[in-house]
């Protein structure tokens, strides 16, 4: 708990700095944008967050985005497919290439990092492909203003992504804190040997995390792709898995496997999209943008680190007999 | 040239945490001698050896080469004065080729500070001819037999001047016609002038090769036998001759024999050996054996952990198919591994967490975790087991050794054995967490549980076991009943020798 209370008062420093500096920042257009932004990332992220906890990576997610949501749009404008049908899809589609990532991970012993560095490259190649380059748009068409306020609308006043990502997160945080499932996510990022010693499935449980990595993403796909109203296959999606990657880590995951929350990777994607907000309000060049983010987590990190050797230094020894 | 031995030890004493590992020893090695070192497991062999290899510092004693006495304060220093190391496990770089692994840190370069890569291999040549090695010098290291990679390593030895070589346990992985050439190797190197140094666990090999054969015995100096004099029995006979006070207790529940029996149990160590016995119900069925006779890999393979694909295995008279390690825990059979820390226990995770690890879907409902009963389960463990924590939610790694073991044991205790098999229980563990768990291990007996027990603690084995079967290179060479559960005779099967008192393992 504590690594997340260390970042949630950063993020209350920030927001304040902020605030005081623009007030701008506390308006309801600049928080509901904000928000409706933490949504689309957040959910991704917690998908991250999940394969990191067993010690694993995924680098494919920004080309899934990008893939997810050219299927989407060729699916309801070109193929005019009924949009539950279009919807299941674009959820299935990344689903499958996570279990894909998977069973290549587990099955042939393949490094996650390889695995999903390949379907970046290879997801976004497709996407490019059938879209022959060229972006497409939900334009004007019609039958499918369900899904799209579904993605896109407002929930109470709340942005639609940001709805979705609250019950993403309560969801996960259970089945993260709560369920038998989520301990032995944690176990086998802890000691997968031991894990496996007591009788737990261990390639199933790290194979199982890429595709709820795939569903998660899937969601984030189809809210991008609403958002965004047309996708670009080029630069759809991209580097979106290094902003869920950054905010798993701020939150407290350890790319070492077995450490994180739910909890630690909102405040960690939050902290991300009012850093760019900040760069925005207070005039930083925007084309500084990335090395503020990259310095906040070499930051956050570097603290955490310190902070975490000073007070295993002041820990009292083992007990003894 | 001086008369004085290439080598001599004198005196020397190590002590680790908790134990004296050598206590007063010398040894001495004359030019050209093949010194056989022997000794059960922990007597202190690869300690004293690692102190000439420069690894450990011992706190007294001294050493003499060519008679003047010496510092050896790392490896360095004792490659400086010709002394080369073979481990075990060996020392090489498999994505490396043969020249560059016998010239690691010494790479001859040319003019532009570069790897002379046409010298390193006209100067590996010459070593790899004098052993009779027939591979390119530009072959990886990958590609080669592990026989030829310790090849690979004596080149190296005899590339960097050594006048002694030692040799741990050379031969632990190597198939019979390696072992022959590398016997008649050492022999050749020693008419060379080169002093080996080589320990063993058998007999046979020592008999071969070795000019004089040290033992020693719970870290000091047992005797030594002359080539002529040494034989199994003699060596046997300094390797024991230790006096065991005996703190057995004898078993109160009934046994039921062939309650569990296990039939062909494979393992990848020794393919094509197979291991059959039977076991009763309410007694401690000990497991002794050298290191590598294929113990673990046998509790391994009973509990699903290593495949085995011929074994059979009968719980009550039920035939149980085991492929998993899933289904040796649905069928009450626990492994408490060898490797408390990377097999045993997830220590960054707390003492409830690993107590509940194999047991969680038990107490969940939905899948989610009954969490109040979690914690009483864990509590309760620590209770019964009386582990020393400061709570249940401490994190495993700040508990001591014996608390550790506790918790592993803990986790099993919380679904009732039917089968308990303990890898090493007290390996590492002072003496009164030893006399708690060796009690645990009666009770559960004593309440119906089948308890196999490996150890390599020959009081241990000796001082806990109803029955103790003796295994040797991947099998069971021997079974000895209470009254025969003497040390001669588990040393002898251990080697292997076949022994009068030694019963069958399983009956058909």
């Amino acid at each position: 708990m504590r690594k997340e209370i260390g970042i949630f008062a950063l993020l209350v420093v920030l927001c304040a700095v902020t605030g005081f500096e623009n007030p701008r920042f506390f308006s309801q257009a600049n928080l509901a944008n904000t928000a409706n932004l933490i949504g689309l990332y957040g959910i991704f992220s917690i998908g991250i967050g999940l394969v990191i906890i067993t010690g694993g990576i995924d680098l494919s997610v920004g080309s899934m985005i990008a893939l997810n949501g050219m299927l989407l749009v060729m699916a309801l404008t070109e193929w005019h497919w009924p949009w539950p049908l279009a919807a299941l899809f674009a959820l299935l589609v990344p689903m499958i290439l996570g279990l894909g990532h998977g069973l290549l991970i587990t099955r042939f012993k393949l490094q996650p990092f390889i695995v999903t560095l390949c379907g970046l490259l290879l997801y976004r190649g497709i996407a490019r492909f059938i879209a022959r380059d060229t972006t497409k748009g939900f334009g004007d068409a019609e039958g499918f203003k369900t899904l799209q306020s579904a993605a896109s609308g407002k929930f109470f006043g709340l942005p639609m992504p940001f709805v979705i990502l609250i019950v993403v997160a309560i969801v996960m945080w259970i089945v993260l804190h709560r369920s038998v499932y989520g301990r032995y996510l944690f176990a086998v990022g802890r000691n997968e040997e031991a894990t496996r010693f007591s009788g737990i499935n261990t390639r199933w449980i790290v194979a199982s995390t890429y595709v709820l990595a795939g569903l998660l993403t899937g969601i984030s796909g189809i809210l991008f792709a609403f958002y965004t109203n047309s996708v670009s296959p080029s630069n759809h999606g991209n580097f979106y898995e290094l902003y869920g990657i950054a905010a798993a880590v701020l939150g407290g995951c350890s790319l070492r496997g077995g450490e994180g929350s739910v909890i630690g990777i909102l405040i960690g994607t939050a902290l991300l999209l009012v850093l760019q907000n900040l760069v925005n309000l207070l005039g930083i060049p925007s084309s500084l943008n990335f090395a503020v983010m990259g310095a906040v987590v070499l930051a956050g990190v570097l603290a955490d680190q310190i902070f975490q050797s000073r007070s295993a230094r002041k820990d009292t020894g083992p007990t003894k007999n | 040239m001086s008369s004085a031995p290439l080598l001599e030890m004198r005196g020397i004493s190590k002590r680790f945490p908790g134990v004296i590992a050598l206590d007063n020893v010398s040894l001495q090695i004359g030019r050209g001698e093949v010194v056989a070192i022997c000794g059960e497991n922990g007597a202190g062999k690869s300690t004293l050896m690692k102190i000439l290899g420069g690894v450990h510092q011992p706190e007294a004693g001294e050493i003499l080469i060519d008679g003047r006495p010496v510092k050896i304060s790392g490896v360095t220093d004792s490659m400086k004065h010709g002394i080369a190391f073979i481990h075990q496990e060996l020392n090489i770089l498999g994505n490396l080729d043969v020249a560059a692994n016998v010239f690691l840190g010494r790479e001859p370069k040319n003019a532009l500070g570069l790897i002379d890569s046409k010298k390193i291999h006209t100067d590996t040549l010459p070593f790899i001819q004098r052993l009779g090695l027939e591979v390119s010098t530009r072959t990886r290291l990958d590609n080669l037999s592990i026989a030829k990679q310790q090849m690979v390593e004596i080149a190296k030895a005899l590339s960097l001047n050594a006048q002694l070589i030692i040799m741990d346990e050379p031969t632990s992985s190597l198939t019979l016609t390696e072992t022959k050439r590398l016997l008649e190797l050492v022999c050749e190197l020693s008419e060379q002038c080169v002093s080996i140094a080589y320990i063993s666990h058998r007999l046979g090999e020592i008999d071969t090769c070795a000019d004089r054969v040290v033992v020693l015995r719970d870290g000091k100096n047992a005797g030594e036998l002359t080539h002529e004099e040494a034989s199994h029995d003699k060596l046997v006979n300094l390797m024991v001759g230790r006096e065991i006070k005996s703190i057995y207790v004898e078993p109160k529940g009934n046994r039921a024999p062939g309650f569990f029996k296990v039939r062909n149990a494979s393992s990848s160590l020794h393919p094509g050996k197979k291991v059959s016995f039977d076991a009763s119900r309410g007694e401690i069925f000990g497991f002794a054996g050298l290191v590598g006779a294929g113990r673990s890999e046998m509790a391994k393979a009973i509990s699903g952990l290593e495949d085995s694909p011929e074994k059979d295995i009968f719980l009550d008279g039920k035939k149980l198919s085991i492929g998993k390690p899933r289904d040796a825990i649905d069928h009450g059979i626990y492994l408490a591994p060898e490797s408390r820390r990377a097999e045993g226990l997830v220590v960054e995770m707390t003492v409830r967490e690993n107590i509940s690890l194999p047991s969680l879907e038990h107490f969940s409902r939905f899948g989610l975790i009954n969490r109040t009963h979690e914690r009483k389960i864990a509590a309760e463990q620590v209770k019964s087991l009386n582990i020393k924590t400061p709570g249940i939610e401490t994190e495993v790694l700040n508990l001591s050794g014996g608390n550790q073991q506790k918790v592993v044991l803990g986790k099993w205790l919380a679904m009732t054995p039917k089968v308990m098999i303990l890898d090493e229980p007290t390996r590492g563990i002072d003496v009164g967490a030893k006399a708690e768990i060796y009690r645990l291990m009666r009770e559960l007996a004593d309440d119906g549980a089948v308890i196999l027990m490996i150890s390599s603690d020959m009081e241990e084995i000796l001082n806990v076991s109803d029955r103790i079967a003796v295994m040797h290179e991947g099998e069971i060479s021997g079974v000895l009943e209470r009254a025969d559960c003497k040390e001669e005779n588990v040393m002898q099967l251990a080697v292997g020798k076949k022994i009068p008192a030694a019963k069958a393992a399983f009956e058909n």
